[in-house]
């Protein structure tokens, strides 16, 4: 892998789409396999995949739009790869098939004869029956599309040479979908997490998703951008103080995610009603009560005391340890609001959770590099460029 | 004349670039009881003072996961031993119902303790300094950049100390003098 160091560009882009294609490609088909001998293991599988990697894209998506409203400065080295994981997004849409065909061994509510005999969704039938659902999802990634690839394009045109119109309209775009987004990425919540306990309930839902993905989001660019300097590119412009931003968001989402899990938590514990509280009863159960414990813990509070101190965001390989944990803590997080459906008794690893998330990652990751390869890896034409490669903490 | 002390020496420096360059030097000259008056933040002053970062956020630490303990412990210790009283059924000890107290009275002992420990880290409140002795230093709150040397450096006598001070570009050295 090479940059030009003029134009920002690569000049050799190296293996990492091939390699990530040929893992996505892989990891589909050999789930497909699973398909095969287990179909409700795959589709629960792939769900907990294809949620985890949506939920990147829409962390990036809400930066992206954060970033523009605040006209936020140390940000902007980072906002090319903000800016085309945002606008990869759209290729879920395809990748939500699969879900769409395993409706029936998702949902309990995709099931006539169920919600016939059932008076509670009966009653929800007009919002959760499949035709609405399959509308709605096209609905929100259709949000997603227009509020990614309009922000990416605007960015591009301001390659070409800034003015005031160009970041006009990235803020407008941003003013407008910012409250889109919040509909939107709760709604899918509700959908596609949500409704796989149809009696079950929660308002805050859809924040909690949201918090998880804004915690993946922050750790992928870590990750993504260490990577990029072991290779040389981009070392001196992305630098250890952008890395102490990061970290600093990581540390402050990790107790907004706890904040909101707690209170999601604290309103069934304290309300007591039955139809609320069987939902964590649930993940309670047998070996699902170390694994909710595990969940605390790491997603909580081991981060918490680590990155509470300035030093352990400041050094890369404390930082980085920590963006990967959460690559492992937001998957068991969603592994746990997903799995407890079908194993009611306790966790039951299946290969196809790793398969799934190998074949859905690499096809996001793969189109998330074509587009982020094909273009000059900082917005070039952002007037406070200088300013965010210069930052500086005290 | 002889009932007035020497505070320090103040000299004034004529822009915020050479008042960092005056500040290195005076910190590479080995002096510690000084301080640098700009009427705006300098950026890199910090630095270029060899300032160590403050212990703010320690003291912080401290005082809000006490007052953690403190809030966890009350609701634990009225709920279970001084007025034992069974609510909606849940157990006397309640933990999940006692974590939003004990999580505001963690922010509010942090917070409380942020105001207090900025200001005894600062030496703050004090009424009067010996800078205010001189009548130029008026000036630092408008268009001057001092640095003043506090006679309680260890390194520091009157003659020298000016001399150093005017050879790394000081205008209109003074002696503080009060009582």
């Amino acid at each position: 892998m090479k940059m030009d160091p003029q134009t920002f560009r690569l000049t050799d882009s190296g293996n990492f789409g091939r390699n990530m294609l040929i893992m996505g490609v892989l990891g589909l088909v050999i789930s497909f396999v699973g398909y095969v001998i287990n179909q409700e293991q795959f589709f629960f599988s792939y769900l907990v995949a294809f949620a985890f990697w949506t939920t990147l894209g829409l962390g990036a998506l809400f930066f992206l739009m954060l970033h523009h409203l605040t006209g936020a400065v140390w940000s902007v080295v980072l906002r090319r790869i903000i800016e085309s994981l945002a606008s990869s997004l759209p290729v879920m849409l395809v990748l939500f098939i699969p879900i769409l065909l395993g409706m029936h061994s998702l949902y309990h509510w995709s099931h006539a004869d169920v919600v016939a005999s059932d008076p509670v969704l009966s009653q929800k039938a007009g919002y959760l029956n499949m035709t609405f659902f399959t509308i709605r999802t096209v609905v929100y990634f259709g949000i997603w599309f227009l509020l990614g690839l309009g922000l990416y394009k605007a960015s591009r045109n301001q390659d070409g040479g800034h003015t005031d119109a160009i970041q006009a309209r990235m803020r407008k775009l941003s003013a407008g979908g910012m409250i889109l987004y919040a509909f939107s990425v709760s709604f899918a919540a509700f959908d596609w997490l949500m409704s796989l306990d149809p009696h079950w309930f929660s308002t805050i839902f859809g924040v909690y998703i949201f918090s998880g993905g804004f915690l993946i989001f922050l750790s992928f660019i870590v990750v993504f951008t260490t990577w990029l300097r072991q290779n040389g590119v981009l070392a001196g412009v992305i630098t250890i103080e952008h890395n102490h931003d990061l970290g600093r968001l990581l540390f402050a989402f990790t107790v907004w995610w706890a904040y909101i899990a707690g209170s999601q938590y604290f309103l069934i514990w304290y309300g007591n009603l039955p139809e609320e509280t069987h939902w964590f009863l649930d993940r309670w159960t047998g070996s699902w009560k170390p694994w909710s414990l595990f969940i605390i813990t790491a997603h909580f509070a081991i981060p918490f005391f680590v990155l509470v101190f300035r030093a352990s965001k400041r050094n890369a390989k404390i930082l980085l340890s920590i963006a990967v944990l959460y690559f492992v803590m937001h998957w068991a997080d969603l592994y746990w609001v997903v799995m407890p459906t079908l194993h009611k008794s306790g966790v039951k690893l299946s290969w196809m959770d790793l398969t799934t998330w190998l074949g859905v990652g690499g096809i996001f990751l793969s189109i998330f590099w074509r587009r982020y390869s094909a273009a000059p890896l900082i917005p070039v034409g952002d007037p406070n460029l200088q300013k965010s490669m210069d930052v500086v903490h005290l | 004349m002889s009932n007035l002390k020497i505070h320090g020496l103040l000299a004034e420096f004529a822009d915020p670039h050479a008042l960092i360059n005056a500040a290195k030097a005076v910190r590479d000259a080995g002096y510690k009881t000084f301080d640098c008056h700009s009427p705006f933040p300098v950026h890199g002053m910090d630095q270029a003072m060899g300032m160590k970062r403050s212990s703010i956020g320690f003291i912080v630490a401290v005082f809000a996961f006490l007052g953690a303990v403190i809030g966890l412990g009350l609701q634990g210790w009225a709920s279970t031993a001084a007025y034992p009283l069974v609510i909606s059924g849940k157990p006397l000890f309640s933990w999940q119902a006692y974590i939003i107290i004990t999580f505001a009275l963690f922010v509010l002992f942090g917070a409380i303790s942020a105001v207090l420990g900025m200001l005894r880290l600062n030496k703050l409140p004090r009424l009067h300094h010996p800078v205010f002795y001189s009548d130029r230093f008026k000036s630092a709150s408008d268009d001057g950049f001092f640095v003043s040397i506090e006679a309680s450096d260890t390194q520091f006598d009157a003659a020298l100390t000016k001399t150093f001070l005017e050879s790394i570009g000081g205008k209109n050295v003074e002696v503080l003098e009060g009582e």
